[in-house]
């Protein structure tokens, strides 16, 4: 597993992820310049993603939408923000509508990408924020296991079972 | 009571530590109620400061409070279902990045095998 260290953050809702891989920067860039490759791996094996739209300049956006299992299409957009080929990247990922429009009643995330050379391998640092925990909520559940919900839900209750106990 | 397997098992072992000792317990209540200061939290307890300050520790890793810096001051406010509930989206949203890095190092290892 190429991932070397990964810090959650849940009073600023952010992930910070770190993997390792054998190739160089400008071959890792690829990976987010190409939408073709882009569609090999932003969407998890059930929900497989689609990119209608790949505007890769500064003030341009990219349009995806993701296919589950039972054939429901979630659309998201992403906006980017900087481009520093081949070692930074900062864009907007957001839900859209089922026109691509941008769904307004929710912020997007923010994601920050910077790739760094070492000893022939890249190292790429991707750091996600969200706005708010509902955010969150609704982007887990495009390629989120039934079963993952239901431990969430398991997860509140027994927290509300010892918080009563302690209140009481 | 149901734990399910999916859900962390260190997770949930934080948790139970975290809520098994009674001081502990009393900062949560305290917390929730109204954030306060470690130095003020410290003050009802027969223990040091820094005693206090290794319960809090405890608590922040099972995500029960939070801590931020004010000043000189460290306030310590309770959030325990949304802080779970964002600790245990991160976690999801963690695994879906994993997939993804997965996916990335399969796609990489093809070019090796095609120039190789």
């Amino acid at each position: 597993m190429p991932v070397i260290s990964s810090t959650k953050s849940p009073e600023d809702l952010t992930l910070t992820i770190t993997a390792e891989f054998a190739a160089d920067p400008a071959r890792v860039w690829q990976l987010w310049a190409d939408p073709r490759q882009l569609e090999r791996w932003w969407g998890p094996p059930t929900w497989p993603a689609t990119f209608t739209r790949h505007d890769f300049v500064v003030g341009g956006k990219a349009g995806y939408f993701m296919t589950g299992p039972a054939g429901e299409k979630a659309p998201g957009w992403w906006r980017f923000l900087v481009i520093e080929e081949p070692s930074r990247l900062e864009f907007e990922d957001g839900f859209a509508d089922d026109d691509g429009e941008p769904d307004t009643s929710m912020g997007p995330a923010g994601i920050l990408v910077r790739i760094e050379e070492s000893a022939e391998r890249s190292t790429m640092t991707i750091v996600s924020s969200f706005e708010s925990v509902e955010a969150m909520d609704k982007m887990i559940e495009m390629g989120m296991e039934e079963g993952m919900k239901l431990a969430l839900g398991q997860a509140d209750a027994i927290l509300a079972d010892s918080t009563l106990a302690t209140t009481l | 009571m149901v734990v399910d397997a999916e859900l962390s098992d260190t997770e949930v072992d934080r948790l139970f530590q975290a809520l098994a000792d009674a001081t502990r317990r009393d900062i949560v209540t305290r917390v929730i109620e109204r954030e306060q200061s470690v130095s003020e939290l410290a003050e009802h307890y027969a223990m040091s400061f820094a005693a206090v300050q290794k319960h809090v520790a405890v608590l922040e890793r099972a995500s029960l409070v939070g801590k931020v810096r004010r000043g000189r001051e460290q306030i310590v406010h309770g959030d325990p279902i949304t802080l779970r509930r964002a600790t245990a989206l991160l976690e999801s949203y963690e695994r879906l990045w994993h997939q993804r890095i997965a996916s990335i190092d399969e796609l990489l290892a093809e070019d090796e095998s095609s120039t190789g």
